[in-house]
């Protein structure tokens, strides 16, 4: 719409003269009062449009209470946990009644004990027993309290200095629960940025722990040096990269001396060499091997002959050849001492009940007094798996000469749970015919490599060779009738 | 301003949601006078919050957390700054040999080998630690029970090292020890039964619950923890580190929100950290927090994805033991029901030690344990033994049977271990036909009521809830630590002190655990010592002075009058 404009007017008529402007005012003077007006308005319409954005922002989303209301009646949780089903397989747990000795009453039915690691067949030994009623009538049971708080008891120290002592290392430091050893000493040294090369067959506690520690974590292939090798060499080249970062960043390698998983034994001298060669410290998980291996039982270092100064860190739970409760760590008081004040399972746990820490001293005296125990040990190891051998339908995995070794399916049927539910079909035969066995048992969900099913044999000294044949026979007799 | 029932009870300085230690405390700042008219401001806000949560609670919640005084704030930073400057000089001169090392070094053939440790890390340990190391670990060669004998050590190397005397100091008061109930003994009907199953089963069990460790002893013992819980089905677990640290990451993972009290135990925060799911933290027993908290989390979802989250899970503890406070449950249960979140419950301090029947804060409320999703607590302390377990839904546990780590992978719970927790247990649920367990809740509630009072009265300035056994003094100066725990053994008293970082810097305190097993005596002998101590350190640093009125009915003259 057209609107006159007299200010336009003004312009063009000031340029002439002074005369005609002063005119011109007086021309505004005497213009209609609802004109002036108008004008004013669009002047302000045209400022306001100058500095105006162009466009509007979208309204701001803020929600309104109500709306907020809404979402919180509208969101369901899913349930805290999901229903299990009454089959799972390992829902029902077998009930041991009585002491999980070499003699063992699995769900009611008398058996011989080819599944407890109870290798040095200490747990039901009258001496550790009296040790332990000992340290239970001066102590009582609890510690009731941390390390660091009135619960370092005079035991502990004891067996600390024995493990020390029996080991040949500086220092060792014993953590109330076998799992949490490694599990908290991995993350005290092991920080966010190093680098930890572990083996893939590695157990979950080595796996919580590298997973606490939040490092970056390479994992090679079981037992293949060239793997490993081949990944610090690509560390190497990207250190040369980065120097600055690379002197900073701690390398470590995380193996078990005798695999949990597979049974099988790390081939520590060429570790060493490359520990060296590409400056990572090593760290070694000896549950299994440690009262096993070696000629006086101090595990994989003592079976290879190299020097224990040369692995960085050796941790071993106690729950296994010395029968008791717990773990400990042993290695250069450098090292060791770090973890009393950063090993979480140390600091922040009640210790070791102190009728426990007797039971694995008394257990370490009879491992002194009787070198001989491991010699045994691997003698009745050997012959079982000698008599296993060639069994159809089933295969041995892990070393001759370890208490602790797999059966595995030869083939799979292709599901995970057909296979694990033909193993517990062997299972329970056997345990009819009173030889009491048990699958490994995995998280299948939280294993980072998961082993495939199998039956884990476990050997004692206490095993008699007589029993050693039967429970050969049986399982070859149980497996051909349920494989075939 | 009246407080409503069973609200707060401070008229003065107020603070956010009744008295609880927010943010504005932990964090070292203080707080006078002039910032007492912006609390002033608050106070509306805050006092119908409590009336509002007033009738949540059957009886009087009292819990104090006293300010810091400028004074003592100030001169506690000093005391750090002045430790540091020394720390870097006596460094400097390590470093050019003229004061000789006494740590232990890396190998020579590692040398070259990516230092184990960084610098910084132990700077604190070497220069701060160190000076006042005698004061932990100390080893006990006895029952850690009302009295304990402790191992005399010398160190002539400013406690590098240290050496056995030989001598034991006899007879120390145990104000240290987690004895809540007093069964830690050597003698007694829980040790006579101990004694017998370790003798028929011996210690160990050298296998994991799901393969052959799952004991007769063990079935019982779940069974019986259910029952004392008050819940459908339970686990026990070999350590109760482990309980949290290994159970959390069976029911969380990616994807789930956890709400985690800032105070909460390592074990607690190892779990989650462990489980994958987003963390958010939330200022301890702070109810406004948790709130907003949960109401952001349901309304914005996951952060990125926007996705609503799967599940929320709170995480608790009954009693903070360092604090001393007790967790506001009928609080956290009212949000948890409102939000549809889930609840777990650490009661590894207060089980046993709280509740006319010693069925640990959900009894102290008198509250439903059905209304906790995740009851979890451990029997290191007022059973004296060790472990822990999970209560709660039978779907719950059935999960847990199958999915826990700790079922698959870690060796179950040792025979006599396991006998001692039944023994005790049936004490306290009377079932061994005497009323001693009753007696000993009783003695405990007497205990803690008597002592933290007459502490107060002395002019300390305590923290934490006044019927937890927990008592937190507060120190705050770095070289009062030493000095407190030091002149304590000196005077036959054992207890524990804590610097940075268990606790915020500021507030290094020593913490007294109370016991059944404390008697009268006892306590009146620490009591006065205390107080010399007290003086002679001058520790008494409480602005209020208290009308002692607590063991009065609560009613509405009972506030503790303070004056500035």
């Amino acid at each position: 719409m057209y609107l006159p404009c007299p200010v336009v007017q003004n312009i063009k008529v000031s340029c002439t003269s002074w005369k005609c402007a002063l005119e011109d005012v007086a021309w505004i003077i005497s213009a209609p009062a609802y004109h002036l007006i108008l004008e004013g308005i669009l002047i302000l319409w045209i400022i306001r449009l100058l500095f105006s954005k162009t466009y509007k922002l979208q309204e701001r989303s803020d929600l309104t209470v109500k709306e907020k209301e809404e979402l919180i009646e509208e969101w369901q949780p899913e349930p805290l946990v999901p229903p299990v089903s009454g089959d799972h397989p390992a829902l029902n747990y077998n009930v041991v009644s009585g002491p999980p000795s070499h003699n063992i009453v699995v769900n009611g039915k008398k058996c011989v004990n080819f599944a407890s690691f109870n290798f040095l067949g200490l747990l039901d030994d009258p001496r550790v027993k009296a040790a332990a009623l000992v340290s239970l009538r001066k102590y009582g049971v609890g510690t009731c309290g941390p390390r660091g708080f009135y619960g370092t008891f005079d035991v502990h120290l004891d067996l600390e200095d024995r493990l020390a002592k029996f080991m040949q290392t500086e220092e060792a430091i014993i953590y109330s629960y076998g799992f949490a050893t490694i599990a908290s000493a991995i993350p005290a040294y092991s920080k966010r940025g190093d680098i930890v090369f572990v083996d893939r067959a590695a157990c979950f506690a080595i796996q919580k722990g590298l997973q606490a520690s939040r490092s970056d974590i390479q994992l090679f292939k079981h037992n293949d040096m060239a793997d490993l090798e081949r990944l610090l060499k690509e560390q190497e080249i990207e250190d040369q990269k980065n120097p600055r970062k690379a002197r900073v960043t701690r390398r470590f390698i995380v193996v078990e001396g005798l695999y949990m998983n597979t049974g099988t034994i790390c081939p520590l001298p060429e570790l060493v060499k490359l520990k060296y060669k590409y400056k990572a410290r090593i760290f070694l998980e000896e549950s299994l091997s440690f009262g096993v291996l070696g000629e006086h039982g101090r595990g994989v270092t003592e079976h290879f002959g190299i020097s224990i100064d040369d692995i960085d860190l050796i941790s071993a739970n106690m729950e296994n050849s010395l029968a008791s409760i717990g773990g400990f760590c042993c290695g250069r008081s450098f090292v060791i001492d770090h973890q009393r004040l950063s090993g979480q399972g140390y600091c922040f746990s009640a210790s070791l009940p102190p009728l426990l820490a007797a039971a694995a001293i008394e257990a370490l005296n009879i491992m002194e007094e009787n070198p001989g125990i491991f010699s045994v040990l691997r003698e009745k190891c050997k012959r079982i798996h000698k008599a296993l051998q060639g069994i159809s339908g089933l295969k041995v995995v892990g070393e001759s000469f370890s208490p602790a070794f797999h059966l595995q399916l030869q083939e799979s049927t292709g599901s995970r749970e057909d296979d694990v539910k033909l193993l517990q079909e062997i299972v329970n035969h056997c345990m009819d015919r009173s030889i009491a066995l048990t699958q490994a048992r995995y998280l299948e969900k939280e294993e980072k490599c998961l082993p495939p099913p199998s039956i884990r044999v476990v050997v004692t000294v206490e095993q008699t060779d007589e029993e050693l044949e039967r429970a050969a026979r049986t399982i070859k007799e149980v497996a051909q009738a349920v494989l075939l | 301003m009246r407080p409503g029932p069973g609200g707060c009870c401070y008229r003065r300085p107020v603070r956010a949601n009744g008295c609880v230690a927010n943010g504005e405390v932990r964090n070292g700042y203080v707080r006078s006078t002039a910032a007492a008219a912006a609390a002033a401001a608050a106070a509306a806000g805050q006092v119908h919050h409590v009336t509002q949560n007033g009738g949540l609670y059957k009886k009087p919640f009292n819990e104090a957390f006293e300010e810091t005084p400028m004074l003592v704030a100030v001169l506690t930073y000093v005391g750090y700054g002045v430790l540091t400057l020394f720390g870097y000089l006596r460094d400097f001169l390590r470093h050019w040999r003229i004061e000789k090392c006494h740590h232990a070094t890396e190998r020579k053939e590692q040398q070259d080998f990516v230092s184990l440790y960084q610098d910084f890390e132990n700077f604190y340990t070497r220069n701060l630690y160190m000076r006042i190391r005698d004061n932990w670990n100390r080893p006990i060669c006895s029952v850690p029970g009302a009295r304990v004998d402790i191992m005399e050590r010398q160190s002539h190397d400013y406690n590098w090292s240290f050496k056995y005397t030989g001598n034991i100091i006899k007879g120390v008061i145990n104000m240290g020890s987690y004895n809540y109930l007093g069964f830690a003994r050597n003698t007694g009907s829980c040790q006579e039964a101990a004694a017998k199953v370790l003798e028929e089963y011996g210690v160990g069990v050298c296998s994991t619950r799901q393969e052959i460790g799952n004991l007769d002893k063990h079935e019982e013992l779940e069974k019986l923890v259910a029952s004392f819980l008050g819940v459908e089905a339970a686990m026990a677990y070999g350590m109760g580190f482990a309980t949290n640290s290994m159970n959390i990451p069976a029911l969380v993972g990616k994807g789930c929100l956890i709400l985690s009290d800032e105070l909460n135990h390592a074990s607690l925060v190892l779990g989650a950290r462990l489980s994958g799911a987003t963390i958010r933290i939330f200022k301890h027993n702070n109810m406004q927090s948790l709130e907003k908290l949960l109401k952001d989390a349901i309304v914005y979802g996951q952060p990125r994805t926007r996705r609503p989250w799967k599940k929320i899970l709170i995480l608790v503890e009954g009693i903070y033991s360092m604090e001393g406070s007790i967790v506001r449950l009928p609080e956290v249960i009212a949000l948890k029901k409102k939000y549809k979140a889930y609840l777990y419950l650490d009661e590894a301090h207060s089980i046993g030690a709280l509740g006319p029947t010693g069925r640990g804060v959900v009894d102290y409320f008198g509250l439903d344990p059905e209304d906790v999703d995740v009851m979890m607590g451990t029997f290191t302390k007022s059973f004296g033994a060790s472990g822990g377990y999970i209560g709660g839904k039978k779907e719950l546990i059935d999960y847990l049977r199958t999915h826990s780590h700790s079922a698959v992978y870690a060796t179950s719970l040792s025979p006599p271990v396991v006998e001692q927790i039944v023994t005790s247990m049936k004490c306290i649920m009377g079932q061994d036909g005497t009323t001693l367990g009753k007696e000993c809740i009783q003695q405990l509630a007497e205990n803690t009521r008597y002592f933290r009072r007459r502490l107060k009265e002395m002019g300390f300035i305590i923290y934490g809830n006044e019927d937890s056994p927990v008592v937190p003094l507060m120190l705050y100066m770095p070289a009062k630590i030493g000095a407190f725990g030091r002149e304590m053994l000196k005077r036959n008293i054992g207890v524990v002190v804590v610097g940075f970082p268990a606790t915020p810097i500021i507030e290094s305190r020593a913490r007294f655990c109370l016991s059944a097993a404390h008697t009268k005596e006892i306590l009146d002998t620490a009591l006065k010592e205390i107080d010399e101590v007290g003086d002679l350190l001058q520790l008494k640093y409480s602005r209020h002075r208290l009308v002692p009125l607590l063991d009065r009915p609560f009613d509405e003259t009972t506030y503790e009058e303070t004056e500035d």
